[in-house]
């Protein structure tokens, strides 16, 4: 499987390639429009500041080709920010917009729990999603986030809980995309990225 | 649903061997950090921790081979530090394949680091050490590997990192460390319950009925331990048995 991974400057991108070649996917990784444009199989990775993400989509010209692409019915994978990407606005950047393939906002987790939310947490599945196959119904993932996607969402596969319900794993025709980190995850975030290449193959 | 309590094992390393010592003093060699994230990533540990406790001592560059090593053999965070004292530092460790970046005294010397960090990486990613001794009243700050006092309070450096963008705080206490005595509850709850941000405790873990005391006593998000590990005195997936079957939290892998 060939998957085109969106390098926009992301700390996490080396881990990502890692964790998608050790589950023998071939990577390529771009910032290049042309490129991501042409994918069939795209991941986009994300951990920090929200507003960094979009303002390097848009300083390397990639939002359109990536919509576009997505649009071609190119199988999608977003992480963490890569997930909050997808809707039309974040808090975290109230001046830019999302890339507004999803509707919604994104939200600061409460304050009545420490923030980040970091650390490993269980899903509660809402309905059934191609990601999760094989996936152990208590097993935890690995969150780094202060802020997340409504769990409400037509899209929502599986939300977790951090002061509020949130979505954790979405999928949307050939749209997927997880708040975890499933590169950070062991075995079952492996488990995760495999579903992943297969929904795409 | 809810956030399982973290096991953390740290590598202590001189830069390339993983060393221990007590009380910050008296190093001696306890194996190879690859080997050694290899065995925690399998055994079930939630992170790892790998610190150059040499580089703040004599300014040697930090370790990037190592962490880049310890991060190919890793399926979940990796946390690194020692000596990082700027912004050019920090992404160099990044780019190795740290998750997160942790720092303690240059933090102390320049508060405004935290602050560019968390800028560059997002709080998540920037971890403030803190090296806590007791004192009349309470806990004061200590630098350079816990050799040298300050005049800071821990409580309340603890309070301003958070505030200028740390997004967790790993606490040792100095008077523990090496010790195998136990982790300081007190001071965790202390620190704990001050602020917004996950607190990781360090220094003193010896047996399952400490990490059981500082996550119900000491209010601990997580709790880091390294000779008890590397030594094979305790098993992580013995002692998350042991503290699932009390009633915390912990994840267990499959």
């Amino acid at each position: 499987m060939n998957v085109t991974l969106i390098d926009y400057g992301a700390c996490n991108v080396p881990s990502v390639e890692r964790a998608l070649r050790r589950i023998g996917a071939q990577v390529e990784t771009t910032n290049l429009p042309e490129k991501i444009g042409a994918a069939r199989c795209l991941v986009l990775p994300g951990v920090g500041h929200c507003a960094a993400l979009i303002a390097a989509l848009d300083a390397h010209s990639l939002r359109q080709p990536l919509i576009e692409a997505i649009g071609r019915g190119a199988t999608f994978l977003g992480i963490c920010l890569g997930l909050q990407a997808l809707y039309e606005s974040s808090d975290e950047a109230p001046n830019l917009a999302g890339l507004g393939l999803l509707p919604g906002r994104v939200t600061r987790l409460p304050e009545n729990v420490k923030l980040p939310h970091m650390g490993w947490n269980t899903l509660k599945t809402v309905r059934a999603t191609r990601l999760l196959e094989s996936v152990p119904p208590d097993a935890y993932f690995y969150f780094a986030h202060s802020f997340a996607a409504p769990a409400a969402g037509e899209e929502s596969a599986a939300v977790s809980e951090h002061g509020r319900e949130f979505v954790a794993v979405l999928e949307k025709e050939n749209i997927c995309a997880v708040q975890f980190h499933p590169e950070k995850s062991g075995a079952t975030g492996a488990q995760v990225l495999r579903n992943f290449l297969r929904a795409a193959a | 649903m809810s956030l399982a309590r973290r096991i953390i094992p740290c590598l202590d390393t001189d830069g390339a061997r993983v060393v221990k010592g007590v009380h910050f003093e008296g190093l001696r060699d306890a194996g190879d950090p690859v080997e050694l994230a290899a065995r925690y990533n399998a055994e079930g540990a939630d992170e790892v921790v790998v610190l150059d406790i040499a580089a703040a001592r004599d300014n040697r560059p930090t370790f990037l081979e190592t962490i880049r090593r310890v991060a190919e053999q890793l399926a979940i965070p990796l946390t690194a530090g020692g000596g990082i004292r700027s912004l050019e530092a920090a992404r160099a460790v990044v780019r190795a394949g740290a998750d997160k970046i942790t720092v303690n005294t240059a933090a102390v010397e320049r508060p405004e680091l935290l602050s560019e960090l968390s800028a560059e990486f997002g709080a998540q990613a920037v971890v403030l050490a803190i090296d806590a001794k007791r004192e009349a009243g309470g806990w004061q700050v200590r630098i350079r590997g816990g050799r040298e006092a300050t005049t800071l309070n821990a409580q309340g450096w603890a309070q301003r990192g958070v505030e200028l963008g740390a997004g967790e705080i790993l606490l040792t206490s100095v008077d523990r460390d090496g010790t195998q005595s136990g982790f300081d509850n007190e001071l965790t709850a202390a620190i704990s319950n001050t602020v917004s941000a996950p607190v990781i405790a360090s220094g003193g873990a010896k047996v399952p009925a400490h990490f059981l005391e500082v996550f119900t006593c000491g209010a601990a998000d997580a709790a880091l331990a390294a000779s008890i590990f590397h030594d094979q005195m305790q098993s992580i997936r013995a002692l998350k048995e042991f503290l699932r079957g009390r009633g915390v939290e912990v994840r267990l892998p499959c």
